[in-house]
């Protein structure tokens, strides 16, 4: 690597794009963003500075810190869901011929390329009143039941929609593990079970973290998913911030609440890098 | 005598697609010996070592370890257990966990499981590191950690898949001293894989040579070197010259042949030969010399010397004979002025004694 | 204890197991039974959609002859071909200057390019439907002729896909032996002539993987696109979204099967595009 000052032209050349892009739409944006949040609402569409901590306040109304609450435990079931199926999952491929394994892995990562509104459209097609799995049912006679519009329908599309973002970080760390770890344990006498429990889970323990924080962040920012499968019944944060823009028009507190779903966004991912850098040794 | 503590009988293993790692092999392996399966990368003998260790299963045949047919047992159940190529040294243990885990997991009281942990890294020398990471060790140190790791358990038999393949030079020498010793030390069965003849002729008491999935000859270190069963195999281990030769006449003590470059030659040997065949003899059993030499009983030949190279403490020297044969002959270096006194393009006369050279018919 | 292994396989071998097969079965199912069952039902006669009555390809002329869908096809395809051009552009040199150069503070500069990529796009989404509202923007671009009029979304998929490319692209670079470029310069190459003749070549396959990458992003967007959108631009997820609000129809099954096997086919070919270049610099 180059010193910055080797060769100057190249260097404000290769600088000067990303950064001016990345400070005039992204960082002036959050900044604004961040200065409103200490605002004041004056008429419909305007604001004064005030440096009032209000809007934050405002934030742990009982009802609004009941959403909050909620939408932390929502995405951590979904998150715990996505893991269970995903572990054998990706166990699953990195033990199978490797003539298949490219297969299996597209048909992983398909669904992630399809829009995630049809793929949640799609959902809403199979599991509403007079949709496709109520008819299956109504065939052996039971239902029709209501599984749309409730927490677990949000929980469900969560894990349906994030689910190859926890398949791939775990694919990639258990197909690193070498296999003689799993080989030495059996050896020395380990069961099945105690192997998966003492060797391959903490040294799998960085693809797990991984998986968790890149489910975990969108889950807990999601919007549409709880917007079109949980209706009014499961309000996650992300559908009060939508509606301080699009109907209520509160641009302060939307703002607020905004940044205060960014900080908890930070402390995942900096819990992250404390686990990551406590765990050095056993990335292998 | 002792029952043997291995005996495989007939043991075949496909791999899915067709291939054929192990060919109906069959041989004991008997208490205490120290017991090297050498070959070409590719022979199935790492193959062979992991069925006996359960890491494999065979597709048929029987593993007889200890008396009993282990061949389909997982291999938590067996009574040997493994140093790995890698090491495999837990990266998120440390020493003294990575030792005791067999111990734990097979529900080991606490006590006696630190009593032998302590013994166990004692015999390695690794006491006062009982405390560090793997990834804070050396490649020579970890090796020692899988070695007490699967000495601490006290197996039938301790299984080493190339113990000393990813050791530098120095290090690996100081290695196969401590094996042995520690081998004689535990009296337990050692089996060692490796690719390395230098290896396996120091530290074997018996090798079992497998080429293209079968044991091609098991025999003592010297046997196996002054007397090899093929041509593969007296190839295989050390450097030897290899001649072809077409049988004139064959008694059961003596064989009268036509080698390419000697012309009629007779030779002791027990046992008929006809057709063509192959004689070998070593390059440390030729001599070198200026001219004819007088003993009528010796094999001759003239030559030109092509090539000399200095090793130090010998010289190996290629000498190109009639009918374009090419022989090497290894040459002590044993005075500082002169080296190996031949020189390139120089008329030389070979010689050895018939005793020296090997009939190979396989 | 009767535990035994089956004759030729090892206690790693999981991928013969059953429970493995019943899994991957089961799970393949729940992934793709929805997707398929939409599908499906675009050729479906019956209007309201949940029992099959007969094939039929009116689904698909209806979805056609739907202006508003269309207008909001073209606008999608238009934002995501021009986004990515910038985004790919822009994150390419952002990946080589992060590549090339070391500087102050370079950590935390990473970690300011890497925000985009995590921070919730809801976030991203608002904080960029302020700024256009009060730079006047918002107001600004809405009366310009079509594609002018789609600025804001542009601007705003750039700014959250070029950090994917300049991840993309570096990734590939970190594998580049710098001997080569050495090699070139020791030839009498220019700099320039290097990076054309040596580096970008190098780059290409993380270039063309990065640009997909970028596209289906922006096609895909729906937060961030619904918040940077006029009332008059609408994007082929925005409008499907409407559409849904107001219940389930064949036609949005037809649309929506157009646009999956647009994507299915654009991943196959970019996979294909990859994989031998790939493997022929081992």
């Amino acid at each position: 690597m180059d010193s910055w000052r080797g060769n100057l032209r190249v260097f404000w050349t290769l600088f000067t794009p990303g950064t001016f892009w990345l400070l005039i739409f992204f960082i002036i944006p959050l900044a604004w963003m961040f200065g409103i949040s200490f605002s004041e609402k004056t008429s419909i569409t305007e604001t004064e500075f005030t440096g009032t901590l209000a809007n934050y306040i405002r934030s742990f109304d009982a009802i609004y810190l009941q959403i909050i609450w909620k939408s932390i435990w929502i995405s951590v079931l979904a998150t715990v869901f996505c893991l269970l199926l995903a572990y054998p999952i990706a166990f699953g491929i990195c033990f199978v011929p490797v003539r298949w394994k490219p297969l299996l892995l597209l048909l992983v990562i398909l669904p992630f390329w399809i829009n995630l509104l049809i793929r949640t459209y799609a959902l809403i097609a199979v599991f509403r009143s007079q949709g496709y799995l109520n008819l299956v049912l109504g065939w052996v006679g039971l239902g029709p039941f209501e599984m749309l519009y409730n927490d677990g329908a949000v929980i469900m599309g969560l894990v349906y929609v994030y689910m190859p973002f926890m398949v791939l970080p775990l694919y990639a760390t258990i197909e690193r593990l070498d296999r003689s770890y799993l080989e030495a344990s059996l050896d020395l006498g380990g069961s099945q079970f105690q192997t998966f429990w003492k060797v391959t889970l903490p040294l799998t323990m960085p693809g797990i973290i991984t998986g968790i924080i890149l489910v975990f962040i969108p889950c807990l920012g999601s919007f549409l998913t709880p917007d079109m499968l949980g209706g009014a019944n499961a309000i996650m944060i992300g559908n009060v911030i939508e509606r301080q823009f699009k109907s209520a028009n509160d641009w302060p507190f939307g703002s607020a609440l905004s940044f205060l779903l960014m900080y908890v966004t930070f402390a995942a991912l900096a819990l992250r890098a404390y686990l990551a850098a406590r765990s050095k040794g056993v990335d292998v | 005598m002792a029952e043997p503590i291995i005996a495989l009988r007939n043991v075949t293993k496909t791999f899915p697609g067709g291939v054929k790692a192990v060919d109906d092999v069959s041989f004991d392996i008997d208490q205490n010996e120290f017991f090297a399966l050498l070959g070409p990368s590719g022979c199935g003998k790492t193959t062979l070592l992991r069925m006996i260790s359960g890491l494999e299963t065979p597709t048929s045949g029987q593993i007889i370890i200890g008396g009993e047919d282990m061949a389909l047992t997982p291999p938590n159940k067996r009574p040997t257990n493994m140093v790995f190529q890698s090491y495999a040294v837990f990266p998120h243990m440390t020493v003294a966990d990575n030792v005791a885990y067999g111990l734990k997991v097979t529900g080991v009281p606490t006590e006696e499981t630190k009593r032998r942990v302590a013994e166990a890294l004692d015999m390695v020398k690794l006491t006062h590191l009982a405390a560090r990471k793997p990834d804070q060790m050396s490649g020579g140190q970890r090796q020692r950690v899988a070695l007490a790791r699967a000495l601490v358990k006290r197996p039938k038999v301790l299984l080493l898949d190339e113990p000393l393949s990813a050791l530098d030079a120095k290090l690996r020498d100081e290695m196969r001293l401590e094996l042995t010793r520690l081998q004689e030390n535990v009296g337990i069965t050692f089996i060692i894989v490796t690719h390395d003849q230098d290896e396996a002729l120091s530290m074997a008491s018996r090798i079992a040579v497998m080429d293209k999935g079968a044991v091609q000859q098991i025999a003592t270190p010297s046997e196996l070197y002054e007397q090899p069963t093929s041509r593969f195999i007296a190839d295989f281990i050390g450097k030897v010259n290899l001649i072809n030769a077409t049988v004139v006449s064959s008694t059961p003590k003596k064989l009268v042949c036509d080698a390419r470059g000697l012309g009629r030659i007779e030779l002791p040997h027990d046992g008929r030969a006809a057709g063509d065949i192959a004689i070998a003899v070593r390059p440390e059993k030729l001599k070198i010399t200026d001219t004819q030499p007088k003993a009528a009983k010796k094999i001759s030949t003239e030559g030109k010397v092509r090539d000399v190279a200095y090793y130090g403490d010998t010289s190996h020297v290629v000498v190109r004979c009639k009918d374009d044969l090419e022989l090497s002959v290894n040459v002590q270096n044993d005075s500082r002025v002169g080296g190996s006194g031949v020189e390139r393009g120089q008329k030389v006369w070979i010689h050895w004694a018939p005793e020296d050279t090997l009939v190979l018919t396989e | 204890m009767a535990e035994t292994l089956k004759p030729g396989s090892g206690p790693l071998d999981y991928g013969n197991r059953l429970w493995l097969k019943i899994l991957f079965v089961a799970i393949f199912i729940a992934l793709y039974a929805p997707i398929a069952t939409l599908i499906a039902f675009s050729f479906n006669t019956d209007k309201r959609g949940v029992v099959w009555r007969g094939f039929t390809w009116d689904n698909y002329e209806k979805a056609w002859n739907n202006v508003a869908l269309q207008e909001a096809l073209l606008n999608s395809l238009t934002i995501a071909f021009i986004a990515t051009i910038i985004a790919t552009i822009i994150g390419a040199m952002a990946a080589l200057f992060l590549w090339r150069f070391r500087f102050p503070f370079k950590p935390a500069y990473e970690g300011v390019m890497a925000l985009p990529i995590v921070i919730p796009e809801i976030c991203m989404g608002v904080s960029l439907l302020l700024f256009f509202i009060y730079t006047g923007m918002m107001g600004w671009s809405v009366g310009m002729p079509w594609p002018l009029n789609l600025i804001n979304i542009i601007i705003a998929h750039v700014a959250f896909c070029f950090p994917f490319v300049a991840v993309v692209v570096r990734s590939r670079l970190v594998g580049f032996n710098r001997q080569l470029e050495e090699a070139s310069k020791d030839l009498g190459a220019s700099e320039w002539q290097t990076f054309w003749n040596v580096i970008l070549p190098f780059m290409m396959p993380g270039l063309v993987a990065g640009a997909l990458l970028a596209f289906t992003l922006s096609l895909d967007d729906f937060v961030i696109t619904f918040f940077t959108s006029g009332p008059e631009t609408v994007t082929f997820p925005v409008k499907v979204y409407s559409l849904v609000r107001r219940g389930v129809s064949p036609e949005i099954n037809a649309a929506s099967t157009v646009l999956i096997v647009i994507t299915v086919i654009a991943t196959i070919i970019a996979m294909k595009l990859q994989a031998p270049q790939k493997t022929g610099e081992g």
